[in-house]
């Protein structure tokens, strides 16, 4: 498995925040280097294409070192990372989606995970099923699947998704229900993942 | 309450601290279809939950293609406030040099307007 540095130390943000609030580029590149593996994860959740993850990456990066003087730092940095990549890549997608056919290729190719919390007890089987949950979460329509990564991944309360995504709260909340549902019945109706998540219920 | 119904509303009764009518909980503890499906429930938010902590790798030059690109962005916002802080300057000056002309040309006006109303005298 490929191994990577990834962000251990998210509440140590402060000072650099700080600095870079101030306009210390080098305190702002070391927030980039500390999160963007992070930012990454989620931009590829939501977009579930590479090409559209890196750029909602630069993307959002820069409009958060253009966004600095108003961050008012209330919340975590990585909190208001999340809000600005979930925004980022809602446009992102909106404006790829009308021009893009998705190739066989890109569809086929499989992120490699990186899994720094693993636990030995983590089993094989239990790997599989987040893998083939990883898969169904992939194939909810766009729409759906901002929420479910939003809220059931990374926590976000619906006021925060709703305002990110420019929809109403109860907007949010149906989609949120509707996106479970079709995962729900990707993961235990599907054939393709051998009954897998229906046997560990 | 019919376990269809039920069905429909468990995507928002399996979150934590959801408002769930008594009808519908009486339904479930009184189900077993119910309950499995609502376990399947929990069972997949704890696995997104999970997610949460799986990151993934991310492409070659990811990390020098973001910093560069915020380089970028910065030494053109730099060069846009140059130019703004000369287009000030230049607004400056032009609008001196006009405001002097302008005094000027007035001053001049006033002068000549007082000679010919000087009377002649003699």
């Amino acid at each position: 498995m490929t191994t990577h540095e990834v962000p251990r130390d998210r509440e140590d943000h402060v000072v650099l925040v700080e600095a870079a609030r101030e306009g210390d580029r080098s305190a702002f590149d070391e927030l980039v280097r500390r999160t963007y593996v992070d930012t990454y994860t989620l931009a590829l959740r939501l977009t579930a294409d590479e090409e559209d993850a890196r750029d909602v990456v630069q993307e959002s990066y820069l409009r958060a070192w253009k966004g600095l003087p108003s961050f008012r730092g209330d919340a975590q940095f990585t909190t208001w990372m999340y809000r600005i990549t979930a925004n980022t890549a809602y446009t992102i997608v909106k404006r790829r989606r009308r021009h893009r056919v998705e190739s066989l290729d890109s569809m086929l190719e499989e992120p490699v995970e990186l899994r720094p919390d693993a636990q030995p007890e983590d089993s094989a089987e239990s790997a599989a099923l987040l893998d083939s949950l990883s898969r169904a979460l992939d194939e909810l329509p766009p729409k759906l699947r901002v929420l479910v990564v939003l809220k059931d991944v990374y926590g976000l309360t619906h006021e925060e998704i709703a305002e990110e995504l420019g929809i109403s709260v109860p907007a949010a909340k149906v989609r949120l229900h509707r996106g479970r549902k079709r995962l729900r019945d990707l993961l235990y109706d599907d054939t393709r993942n051998d009954g897998r998540w229906a046997n560990a219920v | 309450m019919q376990c269809d119904e039920v069905a429909k509303l468990l995507p928002a009764a399996v979150e934590r601290n959801a408002a769930v009518e008594l009808s519908v909980q009486r339904h479930i503890e009184s189900c077993l279809r119910c309950q499995a499906e609502l376990a399947r429930y929990r069972r997949m938010l704890r696995g997104l939950q999970t997610l949460r902590t799986r990151y993934l790798e991310p492409a070659p030059g990811l990390l020098a293609q973001t910093l560069a690109a915020i380089e970028e962005a910065g030494e053109r916002q730099a060069v846009r406030s140059i130019l703004s802080g000369r287009r000030l300057a230049y607004a400056g000056a032009i609008g001196g040099a006009a405001f002097a002309a302008t005094a000027a040309t007035a001053a001049m006006l006033v002068h000549r307007s007082r000679r010919r109303t000087v009377p002649v005298t003699g």
